[in-house]
């Protein structure tokens, strides 16, 4: 006899998560599961799934802080992530991407049936980094995940100061520490145009983190602009290409 | 052809336009008599002092006489208008000649003139407005304006039937009840005036609905030791605005949220204001918020024209609509 898969169900409201835990009640006469957490919003699913050894996340898309779909993205940075099927009442734009790339989903009110279908599938597919998740992403990412130790780490876009590009990585940099994540610069760029500004080929900056801007004078004699930034002491440099910033921020 | 119907004078905004197009006469009056272009000025004076206290005597008469003559024939009413108006002219015509013997500016025949053609041409506007606003278009726009709720809302309220099912029957069954009675006004035929006593029944088991999905996260506080039971209002005029204080007020937040409503009559206005915590998210909400925002702007408007006003800002940390609609217990 196999083990139980193990079930994370996350949704906001109450009544449809006792909900769910009753219908997979039902499906246990079935399939051999058991529920083993749940969560009422996107944060505390992310804790459990790096406390917890989770096969499958039964997860809403609409959740408030962070929503479903970007749970799912992080949840890939786990050393063995877990199989995800969304969960939504209506959502019309979701469902339409869902159909495209396969992703599982199933509609509220759930039934036994759909659900039952949708855990063998998703069994098959446990430990598996599920493609195309980001396709899904409607709205910029609240927070950016990192893979230490097997867990995730969260790090709020906000408390960002700046993203630099250097090799393989690139470093993030917040007030208190770095960390290094595996993405493009460039689909950073264009998720985070709004809170971030380029000021180098490999440099992005949170603009509500600039303080200001000086000129300096290199070894070698040549002078360029940097950038001063809240809580740190570093200075960034400004690339010629970019200096129109400098006039952008300044101006408003 | 729809038959002609009675306009309402007592209505600001047809008082507005009678005002607008008896002065805009007047004006026209002062340009034929005046030799000169820019002389029309001086022959309009007089001719203002004439039409001011015509305007205002005429207007006041109307609104009285329209409800004496409610249920009677058009032609009735015509008649009558036009009866009163020469009546009126005639005694300001004889009033001026007291204050300012002398004064050979005006003559009886030019002011039956003026009178019979500026009361004709009223009448002529407002009989073709209120076809061209006839009852059937004006109807025909008020069903494509039905309020829509959220299928999101549908949905998630049966999945919390659901969970009551088996749990607690009885309240699922209460439950079921509630939603039923929600989408018989969301469904039915809304456009006649409803008592906002009825209003507030059916908001209050919308909030409840949403209570049972959102539990602690949501907080509602009425205001409502001054609210007129009686006052009529527009039906789901505040349904849908409740409904956008929980999808962009509360569902975002993991916190709880208080939404606010506060409805009081104050003279002859009913004014309902609607708060709830503001928060900054993506334009895609704004955009359903500004749907739902217009929709009962334009449905107050066919109603009571110029009368009722929405209003909507942000105050610190809360979103704040404020709704004024004229005090009606009739309908």
């Amino acid at each position: 006899m196999d083990s139980p898969l193990k079930i994370l169900v996350a949704d906001d409201e109450l009544p449809a998560r006792n909900r769910l835990k009753e219908v997979l009640q039902d499906v246990s006469e079935a399939v051999n599961l058991s529920v083993v957490a749940e969560a009422g919003d996107g944060l505390k699913t992310i804790a459990l799934l790096n406390d917890t050894a989770v096969d499958i996340v039964l997860l809403d898309i609409r959740m408030p802080g962070m929503d479903g779909i970007e749970v799912a993205r992080h949840a890939q940075n786990l050393t063995r992530p877990p199989a995800v099927i969304f969960t939504t009442a209506f959502d019309a734009y979701a469902v339409r991407a869902f159909e495209l790339d396969a992703v599982d989903y199933l509609l509220k009110p759930i039934r036994r049936e759909r659900l039952q279908a949708a855990l063998e599938k998703a069994r098959a597919r446990m430990g598996t980094v599920q493609p195309g998740l980001e396709r899904l992403q409607q709205k910029a990412r609240s927070h950016l995940s990192v893979s230490e130790r097997g867990k995730i780490l969260l790090v709020a876009v906000a408390d960002i100061l700046f993203l630099r590009a250097e090799l393989k990585y690139i470093t993030i940099k917040t007030a208190r520490r770095e960390y290094l994540l595996e993405e493009s610069l460039t689909n950073l760029d264009q998720e985070f145009g709004l809170q971030f500004v380029r000021i180098h080929r490999s440099c992005l900056v949170a603009r509500s983190a600039i303080r200001g801007f000086e000129r300096v004078t290199d070894d070698a004699g040549d002078g360029h602009w940097a950038v001063m930034l809240e809580g740190i002491e570093e200075k960034l440099a400004v690339s010629r290409r970019q200096q129109h910033i400098i006039r952008e921020i300044k101006g408003g | 052809m729809p038959p002609s119907t009675l306009p309402d004078f007592c209505n600001l905004g047809v008082m507005l336009r009678v005002i607008l197009i008896v002065n805009g006469l007047g004006v026209l009056a002062g340009v034929a008599r005046s030799p000169t272009w820019p002389g029309w000025w001086q022959e309009f004076l007089p001719i203002a002092v004439f039409i001011q206290p015509g305007l205002l005597a005429s207007l006041l008469l109307l609104c009285g006489v329209r409800q004496l003559l409610a249920g009677r024939p058009y032609r009735e009413f015509v008649f009558t208008v036009f009866v009163l108006e020469i009546l009126i002219g005639v005694a300001i015509f004889f009033g001026m000649q007291k204050l300012m013997p002398g004064d050979t500016f005006l003559s009886i025949p030019a002011v039956l003139a003026f009178v019979t053609l500026a009361t004709s041409i009223v009448l002529f506007y407002l009989n073709l407005r209120s076809r061209a606003w006839s009852p059937a278009i004006t109807e025909a726009r008020l069903q494509a304006l039905q309020a829509r709720i959220r299928p999101h809302f549908l949905f998630n309220s049966l999945t919390a039937v659901l969970s009551l099912m088996r749990a607690d029957p009885r309240r699922a069954e209460r439950v079921l009840e509630d939603l039923a009675d929600l989408f018989r006004v969301l469904m039915g035929d809304n456009r006649e005036l409803v008592p906002l006593q009825s209003e507030f029944v059916l908001c209050r088991q919308y909030l409840e609905l949403e209570q049972l999905r959102l539990g602690d996260r949501l907080k509602v506080a009425w205001h409502i030791d001054k609210m007129p039971d009686d006052a009529l209002v527009p039906p789901l005029i505040l349904q849908p605005l409740l409904e956008n204080a929980v999808y962009h007020g509360i569902e975002p937040s993991t916190e709880t949220g208080e939404i606010n409503i506060n409805i009081y009559r104050n003279r002859d206005h009913v004014y309902m204001v609607l708060r709830n915590p503001y928060r900054g998210d993506g334009a895609s909400h704004h955009q359903g918020n500004k749907m739902a925002l217009n929709n009962i702007r334009e449905r107050l408007a066919l109603h009571f024209d110029v009368e009722a006003s929405m209003k909507s800002r942000i105050v610190g940390s809360q979103y704040e609509v404020r709704i004024a609609i004229p005090y009606t217990t009739r309908r």
